[in-house]
């Protein structure tokens, strides 16, 4: 039962992350990942979200399988970041690679956080 | 009555439309394959990212070690494959999201990452955390670095 929870959700994850990385990518003509960087961002806000409801009893294990382990783990992705830093980096785009690794893990860490303080606000 | 998907009409891919107009109608064309092979390998990898968890559990407030090895593992091997599917393989039009796309970035995971570091600082353990932090940057960046190097030199060798 649990890996059908992990596996259902990650068969919508990682759709999802494939999807809304295309739908960024078409709408800008930088060549800053910023598709990678959403879903990264955004998994990691309703992670620190659904982690902080478990740590105070409003999220049962098997949502924390299904949305956690399944849906935010596919959704997020590090090697597809590194792929990206490394392409930057060799493409001759040293600042972007650098800030490509300073503003995913910077603003990754922040939706951490905030969807954590998120929780604690509310259900604590 | 005819969807979109009826037509006999192969997609032309990222970055190959006239313009991005065009690049988004074509989303809608033959897109049902793509989707459905990066969510049966997003499957695959998260399944087994689970799996790694279970065989090596990490207790509350020490390194995550084993999120640590699955990111710079799939770091690694991304960067072989890559290299492969961009210079040597002209690979089948699935196999890119299917092991890229679906397989390494379900296996490799960004949020558990940062709400781990989150976790550690909030606990006490904000030098583990930190330690954490960077380790994993410079695993997945040597990682990826070294492992398309190295496919890229075996590659030369086999051609020169």
């Amino acid at each position: 039962m649990n890996w059908l929870l992990v596996v259902a959700g990650a068969m919508v994850g990682a759709p999802l992350r494939h999807l809304t990385d295309r739908a960024v990518q078409a709408r800008h003509d930088t060549v800053f990942p910023w598709g990678t960087f959403a879903v990264n961002v955004t998994g990691c806000l309703v992670l620190g979200l659904l982690s902080g409801a478990a740590a105070h009893g409003a999220a049962p294990p098997s949502l924390r399988l299904l949305l956690g382990t399944g849906l935010c783990g596919a959704l997020t992705t590090y090697s597809t970041f590194s792929y990206e830093t490394l392409r930057l980096a060799e493409d001759g785009a040293r600042f972007l690679a650098a800030a490509n690794v300073v503003a995913g893990v910077g603003a990754g860490l922040g939706a951490a956080f905030a969807g954590a303080a998120f929780a604690q606000a509310v259900w604590a | 009555m005819t969807t979109p998907r009826d037509q006999a009409i192969e997609p032309t891919g990222p970055g190959l439309g006239p313009s991005v107009s065009a690049r988004r109608g074509a989303l809608s064309h033959g897109q049902a394959p793509v989707i459905a092979v990066v969510a049966v390998g997003g499957a695959l990898g998260a399944a087994a990212r689970y799996g790694a968890s279970l065989a090596w559990p990490t207790p509350a407030g020490a390194f995550p070690w084993t999120t640590l090895l699955v990111n710079a593992v799939g770091c690694a091997v991304i960067g072989v494959f890559m290299v492969i599917i961009s210079d040597v393989w002209v690979a089948p039009r699935l196999v890119r999201p299917f092991f890229g796309t679906g397989v390494l970035g379900g296996f490799t995971t960004f949020s558990t990452y940062a709400v781990d570091i989150q976790h550690l600082v909030r606990s006490g353990h904000a030098r583990i955390g930190l330690a954490y932090l960077a380790a994993t940057l410079l695993a997945a960046l040597a990682a990826v670095w070294s492992a398309a190097a190295v496919t890229r030199r075996l590659i030369s060798r086999r051609t020169t």
